[in-house]
């Protein structure tokens, strides 16, 4: 009976009908999405495409008329800079310690939210205050509360009364490290909360019963589980802290080389109106995040996905 | 039916409030015997002298135009920032601004601002400074109407100190010196007042940043002096703990707590110390800033605001009118009398609302006004500044024994701003 069943006919029937309701689907699909992305065209694509367009042109506004197309010395002229260097390295450098600290106090705040027994819901509000907190106004009152005439902190106890906290390159990075890690714990603490609700809690009681102490458990029970939601935290945070601008602007201005890529980004582009240049350090700045991103989407070899809380 | 009737209340009103809205509209542009709408951007000023004068002037046009202030914050830098990004997007909702002498160069060549000719250009600049119409001009032509100038005097404590110092060498062993208060303020934070002090101590020791848009001078030897003033400082008893971010007011408040015998600094200080530290204004002396090289007499600051028509103004007729009333004698009298700024005019020196302000010391300003040294005026000012202000800072960067190195930066640095080259 088989043998005089044509062997291919019946598939290139329903072919066409499969694919005709799949390009339909496709097409109802698209133009769902459409909106979507002309927006996102409209407001991501059509900027960095004028940043890097802007970026091999000598513009400024102060001279309206000069200038042409100047190829890519607009990037070289920052990559040879010593000043780009040293901000690279300020803005790891703030990137790094305060994701590190960020990451250890996010993941016992978590721990602390996820384990409350009482007025769930009252700590976890109160512990996302300071995230709702705008940047600047934070920014401002660790400033005041830092400053040798209006503050409180050189008045505590083993904190000499004339330490000028802006006064120096390092306890300038000190405070601004303490503010971001002030306003974003929360944030890392409710991404790492997503991940601690997934685990099943039976394996906790499974090691319990195996005599696995607290320790064992966090160790080999939590971390693991949770390596998703923490890349993600960490993803998410580091590309933000890369970005960083409102603490330091408010708090140093730049100076005494406590300056990131971005207050660089704004000196050339909104201080001295030099557009091409100033384009060419915004862009070399998204590349830097891109990569940041890529290092960790491939490097670290997770799917983000996976860290979506269930 | 309350609730209907709400709603259909509500309805009403938001019609109304449309109608009324698109009738303003079409009354602003159609109907021109009315008065002229004219929006003034300019620094805030805490005594209400903008307030003020917008007011009269409004008056005194007898209904030709109104004048609203758009208020900068009081912060130079970010007054600058606002402005431009309005003016480099031709923003027409402009009409009068209030320009910091700096900016000049910068806002001419743009053609963001009006050029002031004929018989409002000799109005406006009559019995003013020539060196303060100098920062209202570029290129030989006149851009703005001065409105009030600034310098900066010294102030010291009579009962720490018996004579004023001459210069600031005999200054800085005079405060290393003294058992109390041995400190001198001034202006180090970086931003545009460290530029001011830096200028002043260039310009004192006998030589310029730039002695044209585009041409660096800054000679050697007098340029080192003047550094070599700012490391002693810096690096010395003489300098308060934090001196590298120090601005106009933290200044006052370090000598209004008695930390400092001496300070740099406009004449607003006179006036808060009076109302904020009756002790110290007792003993509050003042004296010409101090010389660099004891042969020269020095150059003081010199700040201030002018009042230009901006190129994008739908209104450039009645702006020269409204800028040419804001920056009148009547005006100026009233900015020395609410805020203590100093007239642009030199003829007011004598009269008694400005010796009521400066008792004393009426002549010491006129004088220092007069010999003042202007900061350089280039199109390239911000890169200008941004580049002496990332070569000097902190100031105790500064070795007073060995400032070649630090020459050879703030030198290199110069060319390229005045070029618009390299990053800043």
């Amino acid at each position: 009976m088989s043998v005089n069943v044509p062997a291919n006919p019946a598939p290139p029937k329903a072919a066409p009908k499969a694919s005709s309701r799949t390009r339909s689907e496709r097409k109802l699909a698209w133009m769902l999405c459409a909106p979507a992305v002309l927006a996102m065209l409209l407001v991501t694509a059509y900027p960095i495409a004028y940043a890097v367009v802007l970026s091999v042109q000598d513009v400024d506004l102060r001279f309206p008329g000069e200038g042409g197309f100047v190829g890519l010395s607009n990037y070289s002229t920052v990559l040879t800079s010593s000043l780009w260097w040293t901000d690279v390295f300020n803005t790891v450098f703030i990137m790094v310690i305060s994701v590190a600290i960020e990451l250890v106090l996010g993941m016992a705040i978590a721990m602390v939210m996820y384990r409350a027994i009482f007025g769930r819901g009252v700590v976890r509000t109160s512990v996302l205050i300071p995230y709702g907190i705008i940047t600047v106004v934070a920014a401002f009152a660790w400033q005041f509360a830092f400053s040798p005439e209006t503050g409180f902190v050189n008045n505590l106890p083993l904190i000499s009364d004339e330490m000028d906290w802006f006064g120096g390159r390092f306890s300038s990075f000190a405070v601004i490290i303490l503010a971001e890690v002030w306003k974003t714990t929360p944030f890392m603490a409710l991404l790492l909360l997503a991940g601690l609700v997934t685990i099943d809690d039976q394996l906790y009681e499974a090691a319990r019963v195996d005599g696995a102490t607290a320790w064992q458990r966090f160790t080999r029970i939590t971390l693991p589980l949770m390596k998703p939601a923490i890349l993600v935290a960490l993803l998410f945070r580091t590309l933000d802290a890369f970005r960083v601008f409102d603490t330091i602007f408010v708090m140093t201005r730049g100076a005494l080389d406590t300056e990131s890529v971005s207050i660089l980004g704004y000196n050339q582009l909104i201080s001295r109106l030099n557009l091409g240049l100033g384009s060419a350090v915004s862009v070399l700045i998204f590349l830097c995040v891109f990569l940041i991103a890529f290092v960790f989407v491939k490097g670290f070899g997770t799917k983000l996905e996976e860290g979506r809380p269930s | 039916m309350k609730s209907s009737w709400a709603a259909r209340s509500l309805i009403c009103v938001a019609v109304a409030a449309l109608a009324a809205t698109v009738l303003a509209a079409c009354g602003g542009s159609s109907d021109s015997s009315g008065p002229r709408d004219l929006t003034f951007f300019v620094a805030i000023q805490p005594g209400g002298t903008i307030e003020e004068v917008s007011k009269r002037c409004s008056e005194e046009s007898k209904g030709k135009y109104t004048i609203t202030p758009e208020f900068l914050p009081t912060d130079a830098s970010q007054q600058r920032e606002q402005l431009v990004r309005r003016l480099g997007a031709e923003d027409s909702s402009i009409d009068i601004v209030g320009m910091d002498v700096i900016w000049t160069g910068e806002f001419a060549n743009a053609g963001w601002v009006e050029e002031w000719t004929g018989a409002e250009k000799k109005a406006v600049t009559e019995k003013v400074f020539p060196n303060v119409v100098e920062t209202a001009s570029y290129e030989g032509k006149l851009y703005a109407a001065p409105f009030n100038t600034n310098t900066q005097l010294l102030w010291y404590r009579k009962d720490l100190v018996k004579t004023p110092p001459k210069t600031w060498d005999q200054m800085i062993e005079e405060a290393e010196g003294l058992k109390e208060a041995g400190s001198i303020q001034v202006q180090a934070n970086r931003y545009e007042g460290y530029m001011v002090l830096v200028n002043a101590l260039i310009d004192s020791a006998g030589t310029e940043i730039l002695s044209g848009p585009e041409e660096v001078d800054l000679e050697q030897g007098p340029t080192e002096k003047a550094l070599a003033v700012i490391g002693k400082l810096a690096n010395g008893g003489a300098a308060p703990p934090s001196l590298s971010t120090s601005d106009e007011d933290s200044a006052r408040l370090g000598f209004e707590a008695g930390e400092s015998a001496f300070m740099t600094n406009y004449t607003f200080a006179y006036a808060s110390a009076e109302a904020e530290a009756p002790d110290i204004f007792k003993n509050m002396g003042f004296a010409r800033f101090p010389r660099v090289v004891a042969s020269k007499p020095s150059k003081p600051p010199l700040g201030g605001f002018n009042l230009a028509v901006s190129a994008f103004s739908d209104n450039k007729d009645v702006a020269f009118e409204a800028a040419e009333c804001l920056a009148n004698k009547e005006s100026q009298k009233t900015a020395v009398e609410l805020d203590g700024l100093p007239p642009s005019r030199s003829d007011l020196y004598t009269d008694k609302t400005v010796t009521g302000a400066y008792p004393g010391f009426a002549q010491l300003v006129k004088e220092s006004i007069e010999e003042s040294g202007p900061r350089p005026t280039t199109p390239a000012y911000q890169d200008v500044t941004l580049a002496v202000q990332r070569a000097l800072h902190p100031p105790d960067k500064i070795d007073p024994n060995d400032t070649e190195s630090v020459y050879d930066e703030l030198k290199s640095l110069v060319e390229d701003a005045v070029k618009r080259e390299g990053l800043l």
